[in-house]
C-alpha cells in the first residue's frame, strides 16, 4: 500500500522535479543535465518579451482578481438571504461553472465577446459625438472579464462557507446593541469574513495567473505568460522556460499556501 | 388594559404567521415596571417567538406590541430600548470581554465619552464579578463565564427591558442554580423588567415574579407562580408545572361530588366546579400522605406500594392504587419519621383534603 502511494505522489511530481532540476542545468539541453548554473534565471528576467509578458499576467490577476473578490462576496452575502429553494439553484449554477472545462468556458466567452462587440461597436459609431468613436476588441480588458467571471464563483463558494459558519445571532446581537445593519456589518460581519475574502481573492489571483486555456482564446493580440511559454515551447524546450516555470510554481504555491492558511478555522470555541 | 406607565411590555392582540403556519395568536399579556416574567412552555409553544418580536426580530403579523406604552410596529431592533441574552450567548469572538461589554455604548447616540464607556464597561463587569477578565478574549473564557459577559453586555446599556433566551440552558445543575440567585439579584439591584423565556418549570417558578405559561402558540394561564402551581386554569398547566396524578372521574349530584373511576365518592372541593358530567381531577403528589394500613385516620384510597425513589430530604412512592392504576406520592422524610419508610409490598392508605383535588372537564 505505501509502495503504492508512493509511486501515485512519484507520478504527479517527478515531472514537476525534473522542470525544477533542469532550469538550474548549465548547459542548453532540457534533457541532458550538465552541471549547475543560475544562469537561466538570469536570461529569463532579461528576456524584455518575457517580463512584458508577466507584467500584463500580473495586471489582468490583479484586477480580474480584484473584481472576483468584491462581487463574489456580493452575491455570497446576497445568497444568504434568499430563500432556501432559490439559493439551493444558486448554488449549482455556481458550482457549475467551476466543474466547466476551460475549453468550453473559453469558446463561450469568445463567442459571447465577439456577439456583443458586433452589436455594441455599431451602435456606438453611431451614437458616438467625435470624429473616432472607440471600438471595443479583444484584449485586456477581455481576459479580465472572463477570469473575474470565472474567479467569482471561487470566491462566492469560499465566503459563502465562511458566513455560514457564523450564524445569524451575532448579526442579531450587534442589532440589539443598538448597531444599525451597516454598522454590523462593518464590526462585527466583515471582520470574521475578511480572511476568507482574502483567501479568495488569493486563489482567484493564481488561477488568473496561471490560465493559459481562457486566456488563450479571449485575449486578442495581448500576450500573458503562459501564452508566451505556450507559444516559445514550439521553438523548442530550453532550460529558459524551466526556470520561468519554476519561478510561476513557487509563486503559485505561496499565494496557494497563504490562501490555506487564511481560510482555516480560528480556535475553536471553548468548551461548555 | 393599564396604562402605559405602570408596564413596560404590553401584548395586545398579537399573532405571527409563517405562511400558512400560525406560530402564536391571540397573545395578551403585559409585564408591570419592574417585575420578572417568565415565558413558560414546551419547546414549540412559542415563546421564543414572542420574545424575539420584544427585540423586534420578528415583527408580528397581526397586533401591537408595547414598550412604555410605544407601539413597536415596523421598528427596528437597533431603535428599541431593549437587550437580551441570547441562548448561545452570541458573543463576538473576534472582539475582547471589554470590546463586547461596551459594544452598545458605543453604538448610542449622542455619543459617550470614551472615558465614561471604559467606567461602564469595568463596572457592569465587576457587577457580574468578571473585574480584571476585560482584555480577555471570549474562547479563552469558560461557559458560565460567557454566560455572564453577555449579560453584562446587556445590562451594562441599562435597557428598559432585559430579554433572556434560556439563558441557563447551556450550564450544568450547580451552576445554572447559581446563576439563577444571581439574576434574581441582578434584577431587583438594577429595578430592570426581566422576560425570560424557559422550558424548564423550576425555573419559572423559582425565579419570576409572574409566570406566563404557553402552548401550542397560545397563553393557557397567567399569574404569579404559587397561583399557577396551586390553581392551575387546566389540565396542561398542571401536567407541564410540577408533576401530577390524572384521575378519570364523574362530576355528578348537580357539582356537589365526584365519583373515581373505582367507585369512590369525594365531596367536591370548594372551588369553582365544571358542570357534570365525565372530569378529569388532577392531584398533586405531594398532597397526598401515605397511611400504614390500621394507622389512625381516614385513609379515602387504597393501594400497594411498587416503588420507592429515595430523593435525599423526601421520598418518592409509585402506588397502585386498586381500580385506578398507578399513584405517585411525595412524602416529606421527616412526617414519615426516620427508620419508618414504606417499603414496596407494603399496603398503604392514600389520605388527602379533597380541596386539594382540581377537577377539569373531560
Amino acid at each position: 500500500m505505501r509502495a503504492f502511494i508512493s509511486s501515485v505522489y512519484l507520478f504527479l511530481y517527478a515531472p514537476i522535479a525534473l522542470v525544477v532540476l533542469f532550469s538550474f542545468n548549465a548547459g542548453r539541453s532540457a534533457s541532458e543535465f550538465t552541471g549547475f548554473s543560475t544562469a537561466w534565471y538570469g536570461k529569463a528576467l532579461g528576456n524584455t518579451f518575457l517580463v512584458s509578458a508577466l507584467q500584463n499576467s500580473l495586471m489582468i490577476a490583479f484586477t480580474s482578481a480584484t473584481l472576483a473578490a468584491i462581487f463574489g462576496t456580493m452575491a455570497a452575502l446576497g445568497m444568504e438571504r434568499l430563500a432556501p429553494r432559490n439559493r439551493a439553484i444558486f448554488d449549482a449554477l455556481f458550482a457549475a461553472a467551476i466543474v466547466v472545462p476551460g475549453v468550453v468556458i473559453g469558446i463561450a466567452t469568445l463567442v459571447a465577446l465577439v456577439a456583443v462587440f458586433s452589436f455594441v461597436n455599431p451602435a456606438l459609431a453611431t451614437i458616438w459625438p467625435g470624429e473616432q468613436p472607440p471600438q471595443l476588441g479583444l484584449g485586456y480588458g477581455s481576459i479580465i472579464a472572463a477570469h473575474g467571471l470565472f474567479s467569482m464563483a471561487l470566491v462566492t463558494m469560499i465566503v459563502k462557507a465562511r458566513i455560514a459558519s457564523l450564524g445569524r445571532d451575532i448579526v442579531e446581537a450587534s442589532s440589539d446593541l443598538y448597531a444599525t445593519p451597516i454598522t454590523t456589518f462593518r464590526l462585527i460581519v466583515l471582520p470574521q469574513i475578511l480572511p476568507s475574502i482574502l483567501a479568495g481573492f488569493l486563489l482567484a489571483f493564481t488561477f488568473s495567473f496561471d490560465d493559459f486555456i481562457i486566456a488563450f482564446f479571449v485575449a486578442g493580440s495581448k500576450t500573458t505568460l503562459p501564452i508566451y511559454v505556450f507559444a516559445s515551447i514550439r521553438r523548442g524546450v530550453t532550460p529558459e522556460i524551466n526556470a520561468i516555470a519554476t519561478l510561476v510554481l513557487v509563486a503559485s504555491l505561496l499565494l496557494i499556501l497563504t490562501a490555506r492558511i487564511l481560510m482555516r478555522d480560528k480556535k475553536p470555541k471553548s468548551g461548555e | 388594559m393599564t396604562s402605559a406607565s405602570t408596564n413596560d411590555i404590553e401584548f395586545r392582540s398579537v399573532a405571527k404567521r409563517y405562511g400558512s403556519v400560525t406560530a402564536v395568536s391571540d397573545i395578551n399579556f403585559a409585564v408591570p415596571k419592574g417585575a420578572f416574567m417568565a415565558l413558560l412552555g414546551p419547546s414549540g409553544c412559542g415563546k421564543t417567538t414572542c420574545l424575539r418580536m420584544i427585540g423586534g426580530f420578528e415583527q408580528p403579523s397581526e397586533g401591537t406590541v408595547y414598550i412604555s406604552g410605544e407601539a413597536m410596529n415596523g421598528v427596528a431592533a437597533y431603535r428599541r430600548p431593549v437587550n437580551m441574552v441570547f441562548q448561545q450567548y452570541a458573543l463576538f469572538p473576534h472582539l475582547d470581554v471589554e470590546q463586547n461589554v461596551s459594544y452598545g455604548l458605543r453604538q448610542m447616540r449622542p455619543r459617550i465619552s470614551g472615558a465614561e464607556i471604559s467606567r461602564r464597561a469595568q463596572e457592569a463587569l465587576e457587577m457580574v464579578r468578571l473585574g480584571g477578565f476585560g482584555k480577555r478574549r471570549i474562547h479563552e473564557m469558560s461557559g458560565g463565564q460567557q454566560q455572564r459577559v453577555a449579560l453584562a453586555r446587556a445590562i451594562v446599556n441599562k435597557p428598559k427591558v432585559l430579554l433572556l433566551d434560556e439563558p441557563l440552558a447551556a450550564l450544568d445543575k450547580k451552576l445554572r442554580t447559581a446563576m439563577q440567585i444571581e439574576l434574581q439579584t441582578l434584577q431587583r439591584e438594577l429595578g430592570i423588567t426581566f422576560v425570560l423565556v424557559t422550558h424548564d418549570q423550576e425555573e419559572a417558578l423559582s425565579m419570576s415574579d409572574f409566570v406566563c405559561v404557553m402552548n401550542a402558540g397560545r397563553i393557557v394561564q397567567v399569574g404569579p407562580p404559587q397561583e399557577i402551581y396551586d390553581r392551575p386554569s387546566s389540565l396542561f398547566v398542571a401536567d407541564f408545572v410540577g408533576k401530577t396524578n390524572r384521575i378519570e372521574a364523574t362530576v355528578d349530584n348537580g357539582g356537589t361530588s365526584i365519583l373515581f373511576a373505582n367507585g369512590t365518592r369525594f365531596a367536591a372541593p370548594s372551588a369553582t366546579m365544571p358542570s357534570v358530567g365525565a372530569a378529569t381531577v388532577a392531584l398533586r403528589p405531594e398532597a397526598i400522605s401515605l397511611k400504614r394500613n390500621g394507622a389512625a385516620g381516614t385513609a379515602a384510597l387504597a393501594g400497594t406500594v411498587t416503588h420507592r425513589i429515595f430523593l435525599g430530604s423526601s421520598v418518592e412512592y409509585s402506588v397502585d392504587v386498586d381500580g385506578l392504576g398507578d399513584f405517585l406520592v411525595t412524602a416529606d422524610r421527616r412526617a414519615l419519621g426516620d427508620g419508618d419508610l414504606v417499603e414496596p409490598g407494603d399496603k398503604v392508605g392514600l389520605a388527602f383534603d379533597p380541596n386539594a383535588l382540581h377537577v377539569f372537564p373531560a
